[in-house]
């Protein structure tokens, strides 16, 4: 009996050893696939036309929920908070307050989880299915580079459109909350906006935008990489994209903690 | 084999496995140009492996594979390019972009390689699409075409550019009799139209009748036999007898 547990503790353990294993080759394909843009990016052919047709598909076909997410964001920051800033008598900082949250952090996760979902499954699943229907085979025979082509115009394209989405999404929340405010205690839009304005820094807005590149490259990256490594027919088609938000979703929350820490480092917490 | 004509493909001594799976174990070919060779096998058995070697999509273990004098095995990819523009590809299920017209299909490596105007790139799709008889359907999407109007198109796609060497993934798979039949000899109409040479890989029978100069048969790993159409179904070897009555 003894001997039996053993040896099951042994297999469980080859087992665990081996997924480990494939998770860090895995990581390692994934993060050479993704090294190549930075190389590709700068060479000719220049896709201009394919980065335009991304931007929008990819970008200004969000618009219609991020316009949805933003203003409910805002006004929802605005209702949940105005109690408890009133009760310690700060009930005046809720512009501020809101400014700052939408444009340090919820602006840029929220709308770089919400793009992952939208977009990454969908890079996922075309590119999976053009795996699978042999045409990157068919842009490779034509002696066109299918990494070129199809990977590099889209994580461009994500990475030029987070942060002008970010920026819309961030203007609408902070509008939403101005709506709240209008709508419980008739505040006046200029003295809203006032305060908004002079919360701001120019030390808030950069690491809001610059992380929103660095959400765009994991979304586009993330995605087209399971879509360029589609197997098994339409069902891995399915499973490319379910992967792909659920890999860019964790990548972009565990790269929003990284950024903060580096920011409160490097920069303080600005406080 | 006629030595005076050039050799177009040389295929030297390829191994290809995938995991434990030994696909190909040894195999060698030469074609010279304006033939038309045929292989021949079950599915599943490595020939359309065979023929992603030729063009540089696998990689084999070992052996060597010049195509138009170029080594493709170990190839920058600049190289299998430059030896690639030559090569037209048909796939098995066509593999036309499906966010594309068919005009754009054919259009998309003309616009990509050559400097040809607007004018120029039409009148040269509208062409390839005459020769394949599907000039009325140059708007269409992919998705509102049949199996063998796919064939077509993609057929189309790889001569657009007049390349010296086409390779076929089997042309016919997934079409009914007549259909393949068309497909089979369309096939041997633009070869001798345009003097182009060929790789077919087939498990259709009638097809490789109609189209091949020299026919191997792919087992095993390797070539069991090779000849003409009439020399192999006349052949008396077990194999070779088995293969041609079983299919038939």
């Amino acid at each position: 009996m003894a001997t039996d547990k053993s040896t099951m503790k042994e297999t469980y353990l080859q087992l665990m050893y081996g997924r480990f294993l494939r998770s860090m080759e895995e990581v390692y394909n994934i993060t050479m696939f993704g090294l190549r843009f930075f190389k590709y990016v700068l060479l000719p052919p220049y896709e201009i036309g394919q980065v335009r047709k991304h931007l929008d598909e990819l970008g200004a076909k969000s618009i219609p929920l991020l316009t949805v997410v933003g203003l409910i964001m805002g006004l929802i920051l605005a209702l949940q908070s105005r109690p408890t800033l009133d009760r310690f008598g700060a009930g005046g900082f809720l512009p501020a307050m809101i400014a700052l949250t939408i444009v340090r952090e919820l602006g840029p996760v929220i709308t770089a989880l919400i793009v992952a979902g939208r977009v990454s499954s969908g890079i996922g699943a075309e590119l999976g299915s053009m795996k699978v229907t042999e045409q990157i085979d068919a842009l490779e025979v034509s002696a066109i580079d299918p990494y070129n082509y199809l990977v590099v115009t889209r994580v461009l394209a994500c990475c030029i459109m987070l942060p002008l989405l970010t920026a819309y999404v961030d203007f609408l929340a902070i509008f939403g909350g101005f709506v709240a405010e209008w709508i419980a205690h008739n505040s006046s839009f200029q003295l809203y906006f006032t305060e908004v304005i002079q919360s701001l820094r120019f030390y808030d807005l950069i690491p809001g935008v610059g992380k929103t590149i660095a959400f765009g490259y994991i979304i586009g990256i993330i995605g087209a990489y399971q879509g360029f490594n589609t197997t098994h027919g339409t069902e891995g088609v399915g499973r490319a994209a379910t992967t792909a938000v659920v890999l860019a979703s964790l990548n972009i929350i565990f790269l929003d903690m990284v950024i903060i820490q580096l920011t409160f480092l490097f920069l303080g917490t600005g406080v | 084999m006629n030595t005076d004509k050039p050799i177009l493909v040389n295929v030297q001594d390829v191994w290809k496995s995938f995991d434990d799976n030994h696909v190909l174990r040894g195999i060698s070919m030469k074609v010279e140009q304006g033939s038309s060779d045929v292989i021949l096998g079950r599915s599943g058995i490595g020939k359309s492996v065979l023929l992603k070697s030729i063009v540089g999509l696998l990689t084999p273990e070992r052996g060597s594979i010049e195509v138009m004098g170029s080594q493709m095995v170990g190839a920058k990819v600049s190289d299998l390019n430059r030896v690639r523009t030559n090569i037209g590809y048909v796939f098995q299920y066509a593999a036309l972009y499906d966010s594309l017209t068919v005009r754009e299909n054919l259009e998309f490596t003309l616009t990509k390689h050559t400097n040809l105007t607007e004018a120029e790139i039409n009148d040269l799709v509208m062409e390839q699409l005459r020769l394949v008889g599907l000039a009325n359907a140059v708007d269409k999407m992919p998705s509102e075409l049949s199996g063998g109007m796919k064939k077509r198109i993609g057929l189309a796609r790889a001569i657009i550019r007049r390349p010296r060497l086409v390779l076929y993934d089997e042309p016919t798979a997934g079409l009914d009799p007549i259909t393949a039949r068309e497909i089979s000899e369309l096939i041997q109409d633009l070869e001798e139209q345009f003097g182009i040479t060929s790789i077919t890989v087939t498990h259709d029978l009638e097809c490789a009748r109609i189209i091949a100069n020299r026919i191997y048969i792919l087992d095993d790993g390797i070539f069991q036999h090779q000849g003409d159409f009439d020399e192999l179904k006349a052949s008396t070897d077990p194999y070779t007898k088995a293969f041609f009555q079983v299919i038939q």
